[in-house]
């Protein structure tokens, strides 16, 4: 029997989303016989892990914290083995604008950006630069915060006018800020475990205008397509790009790459990868899994086999 | 003996998930429950950011967001005392099942609330209900079939929309302004909608206090409202939750007891004169519609708490109720005060806000190139929490908007609280001057940055906006 830690919660925006992705881990752990103990994680992380002593700390945090490497680093420092990718890999994914400089520098396609810091637009007068950003990008503009995962801040500027309102929405979440070209298409989640792709998911809201943080978590709001319908070779590109990803940007455990499928072009981008996805009952990395013949206990009882310290 | 208590349950009881070889949880299971659920879910809205106002609620959080009545000062003592009376002289009354509609000697206590702002109603005529929100739950329940109107302020009760929505109903709002809703535009709407060959079932309103706006209906638009409703044989679902919490002007009648007023449904609720935990609440009306009303009832819980309503009539027995509710207005009114100067100090001139003559809310107008919800998040690393304006909407408006609670925290809480989220108002504005002064140089096109607040566009409430402002009109009353 494994004694394992299951830090959920935190202070993040997305702290509601963790205790849901954190109960359900927990109670697969239980089912799997582990010997599971929950902590919502705060000030008093480090007494609370010396006290429980875990063998393993499962990290189900989404956001601040959790998922930028800061709990890694301390796990680290403490020697206790963690599920999911390194510090490294970790604050490599959750700044979208470090991920994507490295899928350019790896050569994987990813929406055409430009990022800034308010120090940029205060200090460096970056917007007089905006008319000709936006003249590259071309209208409409995807305005989101570097380090804010479910969508929470994203803004679609419409027409310059829209710009100055949407950076500062975006500004709002964190210090830095990206325009990205709009890839009009299909939203694809390609999932992998232990470097193994899993079949490609496609989100397909019923109502919103994008996958927004809402129709993410609320069961009916989304439907889901698992496997996607795609072309065949589309399908086998898709999944050869999140492996890709995952090896540029260095995870471990499990991850879930978001990609955008734009019928008119064929072509396939890569938005970001997730080193921490969710594991709620709308979640796609345990859907992707559970089409895999990897039900969600089994999923849950390799995660924390692939821990490491 | 071995007792496997799997077994021992009873069929169609809940099964832990918890413990013990449960069933593989799968994600399919998703798509199996989606597949059952009624089709209203798919328009049933929780609040559209439940998830950050969760996070209102930390410990380390200055919270400005709640509606909640400060409970603290109600007398320790006195609450024992009622409570043991009610435990040694009605044992088995409290722990018992009542009547639907509630018991008579709590409905005795009802009236006299009512008497108390000039209603005068009978005992036997009054609805108890568990808490105000099940009023507006069973009047949708009784009048709302999928795809009716129902008209309600803008902004509204943010409360009151999963209700609406959940019974499918078409949301129609109408703008408030400082004399409450607009009567000219609520005609025109009326009218409109009736070229459409559609009549709403209700109006809905919290004339006095509004909850969010903290504007409160004039007497004129009051005998208007009521001769517009009596004249198109509608309804009015008038919510007085605050009505009795003023702190200065003049007390104006409710529109149950105008003439005219048979065509109103009356709710109450003892939530913000006694305490929401109690959740008791109530409802005077047409007698056809809240016969209809207790049948509804049956079918949703039975009966309010006997304990409660027991606990509450003790109360009302033990002394001066009155007392502690001036108690609590000379609370709120100190807080209000509070916050308003805390306003005028730290809001710059390009934010505008209500004076609520009572109740318990402040509703606060910035720049529309703000987003709230937005702002929130921002407000939340200064550990800091309102509620977004877009909550009292159901078509995207408020989003430059917020509601501000002077009663739920103390004064000292109040100033800082509203000095951080000023600050963060301040940090955008600027932001946003900086990103416009260039854009507008490059670009002539683009329209320039309000220097004073566009009124019609900065104030969803339309209110004039220079009396409302820092050092200025009513805003900066002596405490």
């Amino acid at each position: 029997m494994t004694r394992v830690a299951v830090l959920k919660g935190g202070r993040s925006l997305e702290r509601q989303v963790s205790l849901k992705s954190g109960a359900r881990v927990q109670d697969a752990l239980e089912r799997l016989g582990h010997d599971v103990i929950g902590i919502d994680v705060g000030h008093d992380l480090v007494t609370r892990l010396r006290e429980v002593a875990p063998d393993v700390s499962f990290v189900a945090l989404h956001g601040r914290d959790g998922e930028d490497g800061t709990v890694q680093e301390l796990l680290e420092a403490l020697g206790i083995a963690y599920t999911g990718s390194g510090v490294s890999a970790c604050i490599r994914c959750a700044d979208k604008v470090i991920a994507k400089h490295h899928m350019l520098d790896a050569g994987i396609p990813t929406p055409d950006f430009f990022a800034f810091n308010e120090t940029a637009f205060k200090e460096l007068g970056a917007a007089d630069a905006l008319p000709a950003i936006q003249e590259r990008l071309e209208f409409p503009i995807v305005v989101k915060p570097a380090g804010q995962g479910s969508a929470l801040g994203i803004k679609f500027a419409a027409t310059a006018k829209d710009v100055p309102g949407a950076l500062v929405a975006a500004f709002s979440y964190g210090d830095k800020v990206l325009l990205e070209r709009h890839i009009p298409g299909r939203d694809l989640a390609v999932s992998l475990l232990d470097r193994e792709v899993l079949p490609v998911v496609e989100a397909v809201p019923r109502e919103e205008d994008f996958y927004d943080f809402e129709s993410r978590y609320e069961i009916g709001r989304t439907a889901f397509v698992c496997p996607a319908e795609l072309p065949e070779g589309v399908t086998a590109r898709a999944r050869e790009l999140a492996l890709e990803v995952w090896d540029a940007l260095g995870c471990r455990g499990f991850a879930r790459v978001d990609l955008m499928y734009c019928e008119e072009t064929g072509e396939l981008t890569v938005l970001e990868a997730n080193t921490v996805p969710g594991m709620t009952e709308t979640s796609l990395l345990p859907m992707a899994a559970d089409e895999a013949g990897i039900g969600f206990d089994a999923l849950i009882g390799r995660i924390v086999d692939l821990a490491h310290v | 003996m071995t007792i496997d208590d799997r077994d021992a349950r009873t069929p169609g009881e809940p099964r832990t998930m918890t413990s013990g070889p449960g069933p593989r949880q799968t994600s399919r299971d998703l798509e199996r429950y989606a597949g059952l659920f009624a089709a209203r879910t798919k328009v049933m809205k929780s609040s559209a950011m439940r998830d950050l106002m969760a996070l209102t609620e930390r410990s380390d959080i200055i919270s400005l967001a709640g509606g909640l009545p400060d409970t603290s000062s109600f007398p320790a003592a006195s609450f024992a005392a009622i409570m043991s009376s009610v435990a040694v002289d009605s044992t088995a009354r409290s722990l018992q099942y009542g009547p639907t509609e509630g018991l008579t000697v709590l409905k005795r206590c009802i009236a006299e609330v009512m008497a108390e702002e000039g209603t005068f109603v009978d005992a036997d005529d009054v609805l108890v209900t568990t808490g105000g929100q099940q009023v507006i739950d069973l009047v949708c329940k009784t009048l709302i079939d999928p795809g009716d109107v129902i008209i309600a302020e803008a902004p509204t009760y943010p409360g009151a929309v999963p209700t609406f929505c959940s019974y499918q109903a078409e949301v129609v709002q109408i703008s408030l302004d400082e004399d409450g809703m607009r009567i000219d535009e609520l005609e025109a709407t009326l009218d409109r909608l009736a070229a459409e060959g559609r009549r709403p079932k209700f109006i809905y309103t919290v004339p006095t206090f509004q909850n969010p706006g903290g504007t409160t209906m004039s007497m004129p638009r009051r005998r208007r409202l009521v001769e517009v409703v009596r004249e198109r044989e509608l309804l009015v679902l008038e919510d007085n939750p605050y009505g009795l919490l003023r702190y200065e002007g003049d007390p104006l009648p409710t529109l149950y007891s105008l003439e005219g007023g048979d065509f109103v449904i009356y709710l109450g609720t003892f939530s913000k004169i006694l305490s929401p935990g109690v959740r008791l609440g109530w409802s005077v009306g047409p007698r056809p519609v809240l016969e209809k009303m207790n049948i509804g009832k049956q079918a949703s819980d039975l009966c309010s708490s006997s304990l409660t309503q027991l606990f509450v009539a003790a109360y009302f027995e033990s002394g001066r109720w009155q007392d502690y509710v001036n108690s609590l207005k000379e609370i709120y009114r100190r807080r209000r005060d509070v916050m308003l100067d805390s306003l005028a100090e730290s809001f710059g001139p390009e934010c505008t806000w209500t004076h609520p003559q009572g109740g318990l809310f402040i509703w606060v107008t910035l720049p529309e190139y703000i987003d709230t919800t937005d702002l929130l998040a921002r407000a939340l690393d200064e550990h800091v929490a309102f509620v977004p304006g877009r909550s009292a909407f159901l078509d995207g408006r408020g989003a430059n908007a917020m509601r501000l609670n002077f009663s739920g925290v103390g004064e000292a809480e109040i100033r800082e609280g509203v000095r951080r989220i000023g600050e963060v108002v301040r940090e955008q504005v600027e932001l946003y001057g900086t990103l416009t002064g260039s854009l507008r140089a490059i670009e002539p096109t683009a329209e320039p940055a309000p220097a004073e607040p566009d009124a019609e566009l900065a104030d969803v409430l339309h209110l004039p906006a220079p009396e409302r402002r820092r050092g200025g009109g009513r805003g900066l009353r002596e405490g």
